[in-house]
């Protein structure tokens, strides 16, 4: 025997230990690390998402305002993508040949593995050459998606449009994963949890390269997609698309209620945009054109703007006024333009009693009625108080709305705002009497003036106004929507004379040209808003017939001169429209004027407003 | 007739019985690895399990036709055979075609034939040969240089075909000669440099010569039997270095640790060499002698590993020391393989139940990551039986080769088992992250005709000889 035999012991144990580590390793890595079998599971799993069909939105006649439409986008899997012929593909799907570059570069860098979208929403023409040829692009691939599509471009602000869902929808709900769609405003936002449905999942055994091999466990974990539930809108899908067409050329917003539900029969913006250019390719592009347009035409200017409301705000000043019961006899003089502290524009009798202040738009009446307000307190700041609680119970500078998107609450001035103005005890009526005429601190929107006049017309009480009446439940029934009522009661007869006041405003007042329509009474208030930065602001709300009121409107036109020039004929056309079915030929001219005017190309335009 | 009775007689008919279990076993794990639903028959010749199988008929009939050679044929004829072979792997890196940037194969019609291959055990007969010459002794200088030759030359042959993991197989003869009598101190000194390869990639400078340092005075501590004087060391170190970083915040001169660390190294081993030449301590240079030689050993780590290791190479060392991991670029092959493996559980997902394999995941799932069906679909009880199999193997084959008459019987037996034992341990490793990536199929278990024809050859040479045992073979 050689002297070296017993090396071979030493060999034998170096063969054991690497066995033995070997099978510790083995050990650990299957019996004791659970995280093994889950990556083997996630790799092999696939979920996959049967995403259904959004609900649709209709206007309170039936007709269909929103429905889907397939589109498809392009994925790939860039691990499994071999060189193919560039120009030919894009060619098919009508995209530059660096724009396709860049995406599957970004869609590398994402992930080798992972499949990812690189051309969005294709139509189905083009999906249909597509698919055919598909087999000469190893690791592209198609999936579906639902569009939204508006058969008539109206009520772009109302109606909202879906987009992708961000981080933080993500973060904020269980429920959505990246590259889900979800309301991103109007109707589409606030009736999101109806709409969307529920996702239907499916696990499906997958291998490598992505391709189905089976369903796991016999589809006992699979649940089925739910479409979502249609919407039955409260808007009148004609008069809308009239109110548009008015406010052609102005910027400016119109509401209109039926004042007995609360249900918003109009809620236009102008400018406006089609709601279809949120969807297809260009939509990034359109999205940040309106995103730079200088007139913001994404803004909803009926709910998000508020404005100093001027004179229609002597409704509620009014009201008030006969509530305190200061105002119900009382007359007060008016010496026109010498009228001190603020003058009156109108000519008129003096001294008046609050229906023809009312007619007539009287500064000098509503201030000293504001006087007198206050002064029935112990101190401004009480009178103040309770002033502006007033106002906020008949829902001005407070939310109202029962389902609306982006609404502001609009402001009345308070106590501290004052106390830190002029300094506390050192201010009073006079101080802040630019309040009594709606100018000043006061700001409302276009909808809280609409719902003011809605609180007329019903004689003290007010519903959230709302978009939406009914949801269709999957029997087909419809499950009807039911919001909030306000009741104000400031005493039937004191909305009388409130009533009165306004009926003269358009038989004899202010707005007797522009407003009258025939064999129906309205009740209306101008509103002529100084503005400082150019052209006074025009505003008119009303309602009608003055019996059984069927429909409230507020209609603001930024720089439309006076109450009377713009804003209360496109109110009573509307109202005329509404109530009659047509305008007749004695009014026909202001439709004419309403549909050509163009103010917007005068305006001057305020950065950063 | 006598001599075939004999050879059947005097077979290792356990050594047989376990290569033909580990060859079943291998083929039924390529079928499902392969498997798919729509597959016909288990005999499909057009898919790989059935290409497998007449790889393992023809691969028995190859180890009949060996086992009926005269055994003296393989000692008479081992320098032509290493001669040819090396006349092969000339001739493939000319006229081979090239398969996944290696240029290693030869083909023949539909049939691929890879010489690397062959370089084993034509190698482990020149270096019996060698070896079992009457006048050979092992701790020479010149028998380094043979022996260094004889591996080097097909080694690097292969290194030109670009197939670096076959070439690293050759290390293992280091083992061989170990036990033919290499000191102990070169196997040492070699895995002490394998292990400053890790640590110099894992640490940073400053760690890394605090290792050294510390390693350094234990060394010291140990040579001369004394904790007292390793701590007097270890203190002085400290000290000026406490010193050194002390004068560098005073003065503000805002040095890095690292930067006041070689200086306290240069400062130390000045006072380290005055000492040494003032006592007259041996001691002292074997420990300085140590030290520059780990300097020089991670300094070169630095330079090989930047400049010498192309990219993936590069990559896959870092995967297994966890420097960096990059599960869907580098490191998605072990990621997979190690999803394949420890998915298994204890028992198993079951005979063709192997998601991980059957949808694909793992990329070379029937040739190099075949362990990976092992794994997943007989569990740790499956994994454990198969590395249990090839440990058996290994011992019984070290075995047979310390029972040789003859030193080249011997030699040749030892070098087939290390040769397993490399391919093994390393194939395995990879597919559960513990050594790189090195494309090394595992022994009579990956599919390929070449790899499972050189094992063979390579195993049955061996019982060949075995068979013959009493017979003194040069």
């Amino acid at each position: 025997m050689d002297v070296y035999s017993k090396r071979k012991y030493l060999i034998i144990g170096l063969f054991s230990l690497t066995a033995l580590i070997i099978v510790i390793r083995l050990f650990t890595i299957q019996v004791m690390d659970p995280s093994y079998k889950i990556s083997a599971e996630n790799n092999v799993l696939r979920r996959v998402v049967n995403f259904p069909a959004r609900g649709l939105i209709y206007d309170r006649n039936g007709k269909l305002l929103v429905f889907n439409q397939a589109a498809y986008d392009v994925l790939i899997t860039p691990r499994e993508m071999k060189s193919f012929d560039t120009l030919a593909f894009c060619r098919i799907v009508g995209v530059e040949k660096e724009e396709l570059a860049k995406e599957i570069k970004t869609a590398r860098s994402y992930s080798m593995y992972k499949p990812s979208a690189v051309i969005k929403q294709l139509s189905s023409q083009t999906y249909a050459v597509l698919q055919e040829q598909l087999f000469k692009y190893p690791g592209f691939f198609i999936q579906a998606r639902t569009l939204r599509q508006f058969p008539s471009k109206m009520a772009a602000h109302v109606l909202g449009y879906i987009g992708e869902v961000d981080q933080k929808g993500i973060d904020n709900s269980a429920y959505y994963e990246s590259g889900d769609y979800i309301g991103k405003s109007g109707i589409e936002k606030s009736y999101e949890a109806e709409l969307r449905g529920v996702k239907g999942i499916s696990y499906m055994m997958v291998d490598v390269h992505n391709m189905p091999k089976g369903s796991f466990e016999q589809g006992r974990l699979d649940t089925a997609a739910v479409i979502g539930k249609n919407l039955t809108s409260t808007l009148n899908a004609d008069l809308q698309s009239y109110g548009e067409q008015l406010l052609a050329g102005k910027v400016g917003s119109i509401v209109a209620i039926e004042p007995e539900t609360g249900e918003i029969l109009v809620l236009a913006s102008s400018p406006t945009f089609d709601p279809g250019l949120f969807i297809g390719r260009e939509r990034s592009k359109n999205y940040a054109k309106l995103l730079n347009d200088p007139y913001k035409p994404m803004l909803n200017r009926a709910i998000t703007s508020s404005y100093p409301p001027g004179s229609t705000f002597k409704i509620a000043n009014a009201l008030i006024g006969l509530e305190e019961g200061v105002l119900q006899t009382v007359r007060y003089s008016c010496q026109g333009p010498g009228s001190s502290p603020i003058k009156c524009t109108h000519n008129h009798e003096t001294p008046l009693g609050l229906i023809s202040a009312i007619r007539e738009s009287c500064n000098a009446f509503f201030w000293q009625a504001f006087k007198a307000e206050i002064n029935h307190y112990p101190s401004p700041a009480e009178g103040l108080e309770a002033f502006r609680n007033f106002l906020l119970e008949m829902g001005i500078g407070k939310k109202i709305g029962g389902d609306l998107y982006s609404e502001t609450s609009g402001s009345i001035p308070t106590i501290s705002y004052y106390d830190k103005y002029f300094g506390a005890g050192r201010w009073n009526s006079l101080t802040i009497r630019s309040l009594s005429i709606g100018q000043g601190e006061l700001l409302l929107t276009p909808l809280q003036l609409s719902n003011m006049v809605s609180l007329i017309a019903n004689r003290g009480y007010y519903i959230s106004p709302h978009l939406v009446k009914n949801i269709q439940n999957y029997d087909g029934t419809q499950r009807v929507l039911q919001f909030d009522k306000h009741t104000v009661d400031a005493g039937r007869e004191n909305y009388e004379m409130i009533v009165q006041g306004m009926e003269q405003v358009v038989e004899n007042g202010t707005a007797r040209l522009s407003a009258k329509i025939d064999s129906v009474i309205i009740c209306g208030k101008t509103g002529t808003i100084q503005n400082p930065h150019g052209e006074a602001h025009s505003a008119f709300v009303a309602f009608g017939p003055k019996i059984n009121p069927k429909i409230a409107i507020a209609v603001y036109i930024e720089n439309g001169v006076w109450g009377a020039r713009y804003a209360a004929p496109i109110a009573s056309l509307i109202i005329e429209k509404y109530l009659k079915g047509k305008i007749s030929p004695r009014r026909q001219h202001f439709e004419d004027e309403m549909f050509n005017s163009d103010l917007i190309s005068t305006m001057k335009v305020e950065a950063g407003d | 007739m006598k001599a075939r009775n004999n050879i059947l007689l005097n077979l290792d008919w356990i050594s047989v019985f376990l290569y033909l279990v580990l060859v079943m076993l291998g083929w039924i794990n390529i079928y499902a690895a392969v498997y798919s639903d729509e597959h016909q028959s288990i005999l499909d010749m057009g898919q790989r399990y059935g290409k497998q199988l007449i790889w393992i008929i023809a691969g028995i009939i190859l180890a009949i036709m060996v086992l009926t050679v005269d055994s003296k044929f393989f000692a008479a004829f081992a320098t032509h055979i290493y001669i040819i072979t090396i006349l092969l792997l000339v001739s493939v890196l000319i006229f081979g075609k090239e398969v996944n940037g290696a240029r290693a194969w030869f083909e023949f019609g539909n049939v691929a034939l890879q010489p690397a291959e062959l370089g084993k055990f034509a190698t482990n007969l020149a270096i019996a040969k060698c070896i079992s010459q009457f006048d050979f002794k092992i701790q020479k200088l010149r028998s380094y240089l043979t022996l260094g030759a004889i591996i080097a030359l097909p080694a690097v042959l292969i290194i030109m075909q670009n197939d670096t993991g076959s070439a690293l197989v050759f290390a293992v003869f280091i083992l061989v000669f170990f036990r033919e009598g290499l000191s102990g101190m070169v196997l040492f000194w070699g895995f002490a440099a394998a292990a400053l390869f890790i640590l110099s990639l894992l640490l940073d400078e400053f760690r890394l010569l605090v290792f050294l340092l510390s390693i350094s005075v234990a060394a010291y501590g140990v040579l001369r039997l004394s904790i007292k004087e390793a701590l007097i060391g270890l203190l002085a170190i400290l000290g000026i270095f406490g010193l050194i970083w002390f004068i560098d915040t005073i003065v503000g001169m805002g040095g890095s640790p690292i930067q006041l660390l070689l200086i306290t190294t240069v400062i130390s081993a000045v006072l380290f060499i005055a000492f040494g030449i003032f006592y007259h301590n041996k001691q002292v240079w074997r420990i300085l002698l140590f030290f520059v030689f780990a300097i020089g050993i991670s300094m070169s780590v630095n330079y090989f590993y930047k400049n010498v290791l192309i990219i993936h190479q590069r990559n896959r060392i870092d995967e297994v020391l966890g420097i960096k991991t990059d599960k869907l670029g580098a490191g998605y092959n072990v990621n997979q393989s190690k999803i394949a493996i420890g998915s298994g559980g204890i028992t198993g997902k079951g005979f063709l139940n192997g998601t991980q394999t059957k949808y694909n995941f793992v990329p070379e799932q029937s040739t190099d990551f075949i362990f990976c069906t092992v794994g997943e679909e007989w569990g740790f009880i499956g994994s454990t039986f198969v590395v249990g199999l090839f440990l058996l193997l290994l011992i019984r084959v070290i075995t047979l080769a310390e029972r040789q008459r003859s030193q080249f019987s011997r030699v040749y037996g030892y070098g087939v088992a290390c040769i397993l034992f490399f391919h093994i341990a390393i194939n395995i490793s990879m597919t559960i992250g513990l050594a790189p990536v090195i494309g090394i199929p595992l022994p009579f278990f990956s599919y390929g005709g070449s790899s499972l024809w050189a094992f063979t050859i390579l195993l049955f040479i061996f019982l060949r000889l075995d068979a013959s045992r009493t017979e003194n073979l040069r």
